[in-house]
């Protein structure tokens, strides 16, 4: 493979954002016919330098050779007529329009120059069901999952002629079935000799599917591997120039407990359709880790028991008293808060700064009228910065220039920063790199040995499982057991969240 | 996951079925609340007034409605991208004066015609370009069309110019009758106007196009598709429905009036809301326009129908509205909830 | 370089090439004389004419930071003023009590408050889009005034109410004084306390203010009950400067003005980050505009040309596109590319995610 010609090949690609030097003269080049995989921590310039190949920015410096020519493309429409089709990282595609569109806007099938709809549903199918999936191509992309417009993205991207395939963390929501239908379809692509650029902050992934690996570290290039040649360890410590922290194991708090000893106790608690008749006990310092599939009702319980969405039925009880969470401002006065998996639509608020941000529950929950000094909103960020490791340290940057780690951190740090009592965290870790997960997981647990309730939901049953203490498994809306983690592992519990519903008796 | 969703449909009972159409045609319920509630409106002006519902009287609606039809149709496309047009009016008080200076200093209407829309089409042309170009909000970008609509009207006269060209003054006083019904040319031309604007926008890819600008710009963006042409180009539709509504508006008052149409770009907006259309972009429909600009003709015309003064026609006005949108937000609010 | 990366830089700018082209073409504008101790000047008139302008581009501020818009305020102009002069001018008071004036002036602006209070109702209980939602008073507001002052333009001779748009403090108008003390209210409500922060974190993002806590709903409100006050202060200013209550032409197409100086201010329509003193600017700016016109004797027809060209060379001199014309240009002329390349790449990346 070695003597070909790179079908795609960046070098001295640099990118500058203001004063931060994202890129700075990396190289790059791709293969026909190989799987190759772009890795680095949050921030390293991965999809930086995705976004330089594929239109989207231009670079500052640095020249693209696609198939032996020198290219400049004018945005993302040049390269996807040159042949490169990308799944970016942060597109929610278009919420507004249906399935079938969100596919094939921009080369609809027409006739007489009007767009055939029936046409278009059509092929839509087809396309999704080459991905192993059925879904109706006329209901709008908004009212799916996170997961679901994840793989419209995918769908899209593969329904066309390509030589480069660019896929910018695509698995980032999917739970292993979907993973294992996309990669049978990318091993189907690179058969035909198209060029596959794989992100991704799982490193079983990465290994199970692709040839090469190229490493960024802080915007600069560390060099290019063979995957059979590099061991995981190495790649780790090449990602994050030092060795990786390793994950703190802590005592467990091992015996079921019942309601009298339960900090947060919620009895038939439903929400919508999302959550049925569910019964939630939280001692004060355990983590309680909450596993099922997408759309078994993970997030419901998490907003239900939070105040987010107000419940339909059920009581919550704090410490044997009951209480009305209507609201998350009555939620956050009890020390009960949540931090959503939606990071960017319910949680940073963008063109603030990270001091702002991090102040600001703690501003809301003083109210308008005592506000915290500029000195003191600054103390409190640079404490929480230094505490929680976020970077850049500068807590005047807009959060909305932070790696993906470092917003989660920032979340966190906001709702740390009102001492709550009890935190649900969605999904915390999601698009977070191997460094800064392990970091956050050890956080989980030495706030849980502060005394602090945890609720932690992952799709990531491994990590689930490491983090708590005990686990509920959820399917199709209902808590249909809970077990210590300590007498499962993750086979076994990836049965119990998979095992499809009895015969209703 | 992928088996729970591949299962699904095949389980799903007849209540779910309902829930699967609201699902897909979510963004469809103001315009069916907007329907609802005209229907409401002209049923209770029927019961009170007693000889509200007649031919004559729907036929006017449409005719005396005619340029407003064609500005929302322009502003939907416009609004459906998140933008928004105050400069409407002025550009059809413009267009209007400017095409009846021509006509009386004897240019032919054939001649005339065209340079009314051109000259519509040119200011939108110019919002269009602040817009993507220049980054110019659209708000401001429009105000300034506004503002230049308008002075060029006083420019061209400062007083109204009569029309006494047969073209012209055919469109308005031909009426195509059947029965009691009547519609002249006009009219045609309004329901034409809405007609191409509801295909185009769902039709084509330009139209699609309109509405993922609306959904998220960046995405669209992202997605390869032609987001500046697109952008500049709705201004345009928008200024050349301004040029279309100029001449027919002079057409219907045989005269072109510098001071036409002020104040009209707000009536537009609330109508194309009215009709379902969110300001936010995305959503809206070209047919849900037509639907709020006979809302709003209804209402004004069981103000008529009152005969009140003009104090109160402002104050009713307001509350019809009010009462409209409370109605329309409860419906919508209610059946969200509802799926 | 610092100075012109500030936020205020262009919108200031535009400001003072506009007087300077006005000096320049007649230095009479820059001219002030002094009359009894007081100021006189075309000058001293922006700063006197803007009162009304500048109190209910202030409200739109914060109305526009929750990403909100108000098109109500010129209608709540008419009302307050209409109720202000009905009281002066009935029967049983004497129009030239400042009692009376006194009375007049507060149940005006607390009746403005209620319109603005009914507002906030609209879109942030029941949720209605603003633009929708403060129609319905910019429609019904301007016949509940004419229906006050009975279809009539109610005239009214009291020294104290005229003192307020055209008498002297010290040296200075009075009016002048008025909008300088509502400037430095608002924004001393907005910046010492933390409600400017949280409207700006409202306006940015809605749902995770409300996860934060956030009462947006409470922010919300507050802001269009602002805007109603000082609609209805500018109201009744606007009614000492013609003495009378006009229901139709006051406030007449000021929604319009108020929206474009707080954005030639530097706030963007989106909602979110805003800034009071930007709003100073624009408002001086759309002001010395109106002067500009006169003074330069464009003819009425004419005049909004006028006002449409420079409205789009000032957005223009603000817009990044022409800035990096503008420094490429210069880079050439300096011969040294180095300089200009480095500021140039934000704006430009940030133009193509656009
Ligand atoms: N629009 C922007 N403005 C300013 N800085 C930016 C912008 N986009 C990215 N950056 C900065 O550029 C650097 C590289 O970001 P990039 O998104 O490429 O990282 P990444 O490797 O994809 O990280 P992740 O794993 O979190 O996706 C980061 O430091 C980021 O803060
Ligand atoms: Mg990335």
């Amino acid at each position: 493979m070695d003597e070909a010609r790179p079908l795609v090949e960046l070098t001295g690609t640099t990118v500058r954002f203001g004063a931060t030097v994202a890129l700075d003269h990396v190289d790059f080049r791709m293969f026909p016919g190989e799987v190759h995989s772009l890795m680095g921590e949050n921030g390293a310039g991965k999809s930086t330098l995705i976004k330089a190949l594929t239109g989207a920015l231009t670079p500052d410096a640095g020249t693209l050779i696609l198939d032996g020519e020198a290219r400049a493309f004018h945005g993302p429409h040049d390269a996807q007529e040159a042949g490169i089709s990308t799944v970016y990282q942060e597109i929610d595609l278009l919420p507004n329009l249906s399935i079938a569109e969100n596919i094939l806007l921009g080369r609809e099938p027409r006739r007489l120059g009007m767009i055939d709809g029936r046409a278009m549903r059509e092929r839509a199918r087809v396309i999704l069901h080459d991905l192993g999936l059925d879904l109706d191509p006329a209901a709008p992309l908004g009212t799916h999952s996170l997961a679901v417009q994840q793989l419209v993205a995918i769908a899209r991207a593969i329904s066309r002629d390509l030589k480069v395939l660019v896929l910018d963390e695509p698995t980032s929501s999917l739970d292993l079935d979907e993973v294992a239908e996309l990669f049978r379809v990318i091993r189907d692509l690179k058969e035909r000799g198209v060029a596959i650029l794989f992100v991704s902050h799982f490193l079983d992934q990465v290994y199970e599917i692709c040839d090469r690996i190229t490493v960024l570290r802080d915007g600069a290039l560390v060099g290019e591997y063979l995957t059979t040649e590099l061991l995981r360890i190495d790649l780790v410590q090449k990602m994050l120039g030092r060795e990786a922290s390793f994950f703190k194991a802590r005592e467990r708090v091992e015996e079921a407990i019942g309601s009298e000893v339960a900090f947060l106790s919620a009895r038939d608690l439903s929400s919508g359709a999302g959550i049925v008749g569910a019964n939630v006990d939280v001692a004060e310092g355990e983590v309680l880790g909450l596993a099922g599939l997408l759309g078994s009702g993970r997030t419901e319980l998490a907003r239900a028991l939070t105040g987010v969405d107000r419940p339909d039925a059920g009581i919550i009880r704090i410490e044997g008293e009951a209480h009305a969470l209507d609201t998350p401002r009555q939620a956050l006065s009890l020390g009960v808060v949540y931090s959503s998996e939606n990071r960017r639509s319910e949680g940073l608020v963008g063109d603030m700064s990270i001091a702002e941000n991090i102040a600001l529950a703690l501003q809301a929950q003083r109210g308008a009228l005592r506000p915290l000094s500029a000195t003191k909103v600054r103390e409190l960020a640079t404490s929480w910065v230094e505490a929680l490791d976020i970077r850049p340290a500068d807590v005047d940057v807009p959060v909305r220039n932070l790696s993906g780690g470092n917003q989660q951190k920032v979340m966190l740090a906001r709702l740390l920063a009102i001492s709550p009592r009890f935190i649900v965290l969605d999904e915390p870790t999601r698009g977070i790199d191997v460094g800064a997960k392990v970091e956050i997981q050890n956080l989980v647990g030495e706030m849980a040995d502060n005394g602090l309730s945890v609720v932690f939901i992952s799709a990531e049953l491994e990590e689930v499982l490491r983090v708590g203490d005990r686990v509920a498994i959820l399917r199709d809306g209902h808590i249909v057991e809970t077990v210590a983690s300590a007498d499962v592992d993750v086979d076994s519990l990836m049965a119990l969240v998979a095992r499809p519903d009895l015969p209703e008796a | 996951m992928t088996a729970m969703e591949t299962a699904a449909p095949a389980k799903k009972g007849l209540g779910e079925r309902v829930g699967t159409f609201t699902n897909r045609h979510a963004s469809v319920l103001p315009t069916f609340a907007a329907i609802a509630i005209l229907i409401l409106l002209l049923v209770g002006a029927e019961l009170y007034f007693g000889n509200f519902l007649t031919p004559r009287n729907m036929s006017a609606l449409l005719l005396d409605n005619a340029y407003l039809m064609i500005l929302a149709v322009g502003m939907t496309f416009v609004i459906v991208t998140a933008g928004i047009d105050l400069s409407v009016g002025s550009v059809m008080a413009f267009t209007g004066i400017f095409g009846a200076s021509l006509l009386s200093s004897g240019v032919p209407a054939v001649i005339t015609i065209p340079v009314m829309l051109v000259s519509g089409a040119l200011i939108g042309l110019l919002i269009g370009v602040l817009v993507q170009h220049f980054n110019v909000q659209p708000f401001i970008a429009s105000l300034a069309g506004l503002f230049l609509g308008r002075g060029l009207a006083f420019v061209v006269s400062l007083s109204s110019i009569r029309v006494e060209d047969p073209v012209v003054l055919w469109l308005q006083s031909t009426r195509i009758r059947i029965g009691d019904w009547y519609i002249t040319p006009t009219g045609i031309l309004a329901l034409l106007a809405v007609a191409v604007g509801a295909v185009v926008m769902h039709k084509t890819r330009f139209g699609r196009t309109v509405y993922a600008v609306g959904g998220s710009e960046q995405s669209a963006r992202l997605m390869g598709l032609k987001v500046p042409r697109t952008k500049v180009m709705v201004y345009v539709i928008s200024g050349l429905c301004g040029g279309l509504a100029g001449l027919v508006l002079t057409a219907y008052s045989g005269a072109g009036y510098p001071r036409n149409g002020i104040g009209t770009e707000l009536d537009v907006i609330a109508i194309v809301v009215i009709g379902g259309t969110l300001l936010t972009g995305g959503r809206g429909y070209v047919l849900g326009s037509m639907i709020g600009v006979f809302v709003y003709g209804t209402i004004k015309t069981i103000i008529s129908f009152m005969g009140a003064e003009q104090s109160w026609t402002h104050i009713i006005v307001g509350l019809l509205l009010l009462l409209f949108i409370v109605v329309q937000r409860a419906i919508v609010a209610r059946s969200e909830r509802g799926s | 370089m610092r100075l012109v990366k500030h936020r205020l830089f262009w919108p200031a700018a535009a400001l003072v090439t506009l007087l300077i082209v006005n000096v320049v073409a007649n230095p009479n504008f820059a001219r002030i004389t002094v009359r009894d101790g007081q100021l006189y000047g075309a000058l001293i008139d922006i700063l006197r004419q803007s009162a009304p302008l500048m109190l209910v581009a202030l409200g739109m501020t914060l109305v526009i930071a929750t990403r909100g818009i108000d098109l109500s305020v010129g209608a709540v102009m008419a009302v307050s003023g209409a109720v202000a002069l009905t009281i002066i001018d009935s029967p049983s008071s004497n129009p030239n009590s400042l009692g009376t004036v006194l009375i007049a002036i507060v149940v005006a602006v607390l009746v403005a408050l209620v319109l603005g209070a009914w507002n906030g109702f609209l879109v942030s209980v029941l949720g209605i889009q603003p633009i929708i939602a403060t129609l319905v008073l910019m429609l019904a507001g301007r016949g509940a005034a004419l229906l006050i002052t009975d279809g009539f333009i109610t005239t009214v001779n009291s020294d104290p109410l005229s003192f307020i748009a055209s008498g002297y403090l010290l040296i200075l108008p009075f009016a002048f004084f008025v909008w300088l003390a509502f400037v430095i209210i608002v924004g001393v409500i907005e910046r010492r306390t933390a409600l400017g922060m949280l409207t700006e974190a409202v306006g940015i993002n809605p749902e995770a203010s409300r996860l934060a806590g956030v009462r947006s709903r409470g922010i919300i409100w507050t802001a269009y009950i602002a805007s109603g006050t000082l609609a209805g202060i500018a109201g009744v200013i606007y009614a000492a400067n013609i003495k009378a209550a006009d229901a139709n032409a006051a406030g007449y197409l000021i929604e319009l003005y108020a929206i474009l100086a707080v954005v030639l201010g530097g706030t963007s329509l989106m909602g979110g980050k805003f800034s009071i003193a930007g709003t100073v600017i624009g408002v001086l700016t759309v002001q010395a505009l109106d002067s500009t016109i006169l003074f330069l004797g464009v003819p009425p027809a004419q005049s909004p040309v006028f006002f449409a060209v420079v409205v789009i060379l000032v957005v223009l001199v603000q817009s990044p596109r022409v800035h990096r014309w503008g420094r490429s240009v210069g880079a050439r002329f300096r011969h040294s590319d180095g300089e200009a390349d480095a500021p140039s790449s934000p704006e430009r990346q940030k133009e193509v995610a656009r």
